[in-house]
């Protein structure tokens, strides 16, 4: 038997949502295992890709130096990338800090100087600044103007069936068929 | 009117006598108009005028004498450039950085002013006496670099002369006093006394012809009814100059056709589309011929009242056509029962503020009608319902001197001159790399070499064609005709000779359109943004060959899904300078990187905060 294609995934600066709903469809997950080996993805907690893959999905935009290493990684090792959900497309809920400062940012999630509300108790006034913690970038930035992506499935999150779709046409070369349903978002 | 100035104050009893002067003079300025809600324009334009600024106080106060919503003054407020809520100087300059005062300079003027105020652009001196700001094409890029002294015209404004301007002004000289020696022809009248020149280089025998006798034309089409009135301008073929090209007895037609006892006639004199100028020439030494076409076609359609909107950078001939129009109707050409066959027609002028898109024609109505220059949507066209939901014939400045010309010498005379598919002759404004600039009277169908040559242009690389809005076209398409089937145009050609880079061009072009969108629909509003940081990253040497797929393609999103002819023409620098000069931007390109990043993402630059905060170096990439 040929060896199946590979398909990676990970989740940049997203919230999982766009994951949850990979898993969302439901019982066909078998048939896409019949189709696909999973590589590098949180799915099967693969850390390192094993080889070259034929499709990365990627959740998320990017928010720390980290994404961006995975990120190029990702496009390094996979033929074909595509941006699923709104924070990978267009930066999403996390490019809301766009126009803030990374001090601005920080002070307002750490410092107690500023922080009126009870959520933080954090008499030091510390910033965590551990070695091991990624380091933010001055914003959040959608996936395409870091990398060349190749397609986009927005939605937030990216519907299952629109996912299931775009997948299966890839993988098995047929145009993809995406009725009305599957990419109207209001 | 003056756009411009506003008396700063300072102690406590000041703002207390100006709060109080400002609720009597605002209560004076809409009764004057009968609080009539259309004429905020008018209401808006006088407290400007008289307070330097329309402030959030003074917004209130209009929104209760007109019983109307403070949104609804505050809309009008913030849409148009010469109207501002914050104080400006008492002088405002507005340096135009339209492509050719560019070309031509007007940075060494900019640099001057920066230098000899001691402030930036967008900014005012300390003391509050001098605004400096950059404005888009104010008509006069036969003279550039040109600038607005609030409504004074400089013109071929050097690094010096800006310099002594700027001296003067300083010292407290009025506006009005930096005219030095006079323009030709009218300019020099004294309710204009500019220094602007005409530049009228080839005078053809419909607009620029001589001895043309005021009145003639509207006692022949008195004499006929309207109905074959409309039909001499449909046999004459004549068709709209404004650059859309309808018809004009059709779209007269229609207005006489559609329901109503209240029509219109407009003139579109906002003729902003860069480097066009020849509007101004004809407001200036033809208005008797313009308003004359505007009376024809009140009486064709059947109107009782024209207006003539004019941009607010032609503010300085004003006066000078409010008097032509005093005068029509001391002559009996205009007011009541005109020469004795008992029509009622009069014109007034509505002022623009500064806006581009109130050129398109519904933009233009909404403005008239005192509110934002939003287009509407279309149907129903102007012609059913337009200005108050009247009908309304709006026609450009142009337009209307040609309908006299018909009416005066017959439509044959005039559909015999020029091509087949376009009858008689157009206004060029021709600017640029060119010994002549100016404006020239030319029959349609003259080849685009034969009008190189008459404006003396060597070496020519490309010409921009119907301004921004129009195609950059090159050598290919030196044998083409002028008209409506070709080479149209609304009458702007920049010249651009070899040695100029047309990437920058069509940059500068992106940059006018971005600020221009009015807002109201994303491809527009967004799809313009998209469209200029690409170009700019190709002309900063940060292209690569995917783009110019990705600048087509999102080129005629833009084009398809906009909602009024804005944005539906604003991707054409790009798109058309794609198909004459795709080996410009070839040769400006570089290979795309190997491992499919992104040219423009600078994770240095995006990691620097961060890292400066965290007092460490990146571990993914370190420098």
């Amino acid at each position: 038997m040929a060896e199946k294609p590979k398909v990676a995934t990970t989740s940049m600066a997203g919230c999982f949502g766009c994951h949850m709903s990979i898993l969302d469809i439901d019982e066909r997950i078998l048939k896409l295992i019949d189709l696909v080996d999973f590589d590098k993805s949180p799915i099967d907690d693969i850390k390192e890709f094993t080889g070259r893959c034929a499709v990365g999905l990627l959740e998320g935009g990017c928010c720390n130096d980290e994404n961006v290493k995975t990120l190029k990684d990702f496009r390094e090792h996979c033929d074909i990338l595509i941006a699923v959900g709104d924070c990978a497309t267009m930066g999403g809920i996390p490019a809301l800090r766009n126009n803030m400062s990374v001090k601005e940012c920080l002070d307002e999630a750490y410092s107690t100087d500023n922080r009126k509300g009870p959520a933080v108790h954090n008499p030091d006034n510390i910033i965590p600044n551990d070695p091991e913690l990624p380091l933010l970038l001055d914003k959040v930035y959608p996936v395409q103007h870091v990398v060349k992506i190749d397609y986009f499935l927005p939605g937030c999150p990216a519907p299952a069936d629109t996912i299931w779709q775009s997948l299966v046409a890839l993988l098995t070369d047929e145009p993809v068929e995406l009725p009305y349903e599957l990419i109207k978002y209001d | 009117m003056s756009f411009g100035g506003p008396e700063v104050c300072h102690t406590k009893q000041e703002r207390l006598t100006m709060s109080e002067s400002l609720q009597s003079a605002i209560k004076e300025i809409c009764e004057v108009v009968g609080n009539d809600r259309t004429q905020m324009m008018e209401i808006v334009e006088q407290v400007q005028d008289r307070f330097g600024c329309v402030s959030s106080e003074a917004m209130d106060l209009i929104a209760q004498q007109m019983n109307c919503h403070r949104v609804e003054v505050m809309s009008v407020v913030s849409f148009y450039s010469f109207l501002s809520e914050k104080p400006k100087g008492t002088v405002v300059i507005r340096l135009c950085n339209d492509v050719i005062d560019l070309m031509k300079g007007a940075n060494h003027a900019a640099d001057a002013f920066r230098d000899e105020l001691g402030i930036e652009f967008g900014e005012t001196t300390p003391d509050g006496k001098i605004t400096l700001e950059w404005t888009p094409c104010i008509g006069m890029s036969d003279q550039a670099p040109a600038a607005l002294i609030n409504d004074e015209v400089v013109t071929y404004l050097g690094s010096d002369g800006a310099r002594n301007i700027a001296r003067q002004l300083k010292e407290g000289t009025a506006p009005s006093k930096l005219v030095g020696r006079l323009g030709d022809g009218n300019n020099a009248n004294d309710l204009v006394k500019s220094m602007v020149h005409n530049n009228i280089r080839n005078a053809g025998p419909v607009v620029f012809a001589e001895g043309i006798v005021k009145g003639d034309g509207l006692k022949k089409a008195l004499a006929m009814s309207p109905r074959e009135v409309i039909n001499d301008v449909k046999n004459s073929r004549l068709r709209g100059r404004g650059g859309a090209g309808f018809p004009t007895g059709m779209k007269w037609d229609f207005t006489r056709q559609a329901d109503g006892d209240k029509k219109y006639i407009f003139c579109n004199a906002d003729e902003g589309e860069p480097g066009t100028f020849k509007d101004r020439v004809i407001l200036t030494e033809k208005p008797d011929l313009m308003f004359e076409g505007m009376t024809i076609g009140g009486y064709a359609i059947g109107a009782d009242e024209g207006i003539l909107y004019l941009r607010g950078e032609y503010a300085y001939l004003r006066a000078f056509l409010d008097d032509v129009l005093a005068n029509r109707r001391d002559a009996g050409l205009l007011g009541k029962n005109i020469c004795g066959k008992g029509f009622d027609f009069d014109i007034r002028i509505v002022m623009g503020a500064g806006a581009y898109i109130c050129g398109e024609e519904t933009a233009l109505l909404s403005s008239a009608e005192g509110m934002r220059g939003d287009p509407k949507n279309r149907p129903p066209f102007p012609a059913q319902k337009g200005y108050r939901d009247c009908p309304t014939a709006v026609n450009n400045v142009e337009t209307f001197c040609k309908v006299t010309r018909i009416l005066e010498k017959g439509p044959g005379w005039f559909s015999e001159i020029g091509s087949e598919g376009s009858a008689g002759t157009k206004l060029l404004s021709i600017s640029g790399d060119c010994h002549k600039p100016g404006v020239y009277e030319v029959p349609f169908g003259i080849k685009l070499r034969e009008v190189m040559d008459l404006c003396g242009a060597e070496d020519v690389q490309a010409v921009q064609i119907g301004g921004p809005s129009g195609r950059l076209v090159g050598k290919d398409s030196m044998d083409d005709q002028i008209c409506y089937d070709h080479l149209a145009t609304g009458g702007s050609l920049m010249v651009f000779s070899r040695k100029r880079n047309l990437l920058k061009k069509v940059l500068n072009f992106m940059e006018f359109f971005e600020e221009e969108s009015c807002g109201y629909c994303t491809p527009c509003r967004v799809g313009n943004v998209l469209l200029r940081k690409k170009i700019e990253a190709i002309v900063n040497g940060e292209g690569e060959p995917a783009d110019l797929e990705y600048l087509q393609t999102l080129g005629e999103t833009v084009k398809t899904c906009s909602r009024c002819g804005l944005g539906q023409t604003s991707p054409n620098p790009v798109l058309t300078s794609l198909e004459s000069f795709r080996d410009v931007y070839e040769a400006a390109l570089k290979p795309a990187l190997k491992d499919g990043s992104q040219p423009e993402f600078d994770i240095r630059a995006a990691l620097r905060p961060a890292e400066a905060i965290a007092g460490r170096a990146s571990s993914h990439f370190a420098e």
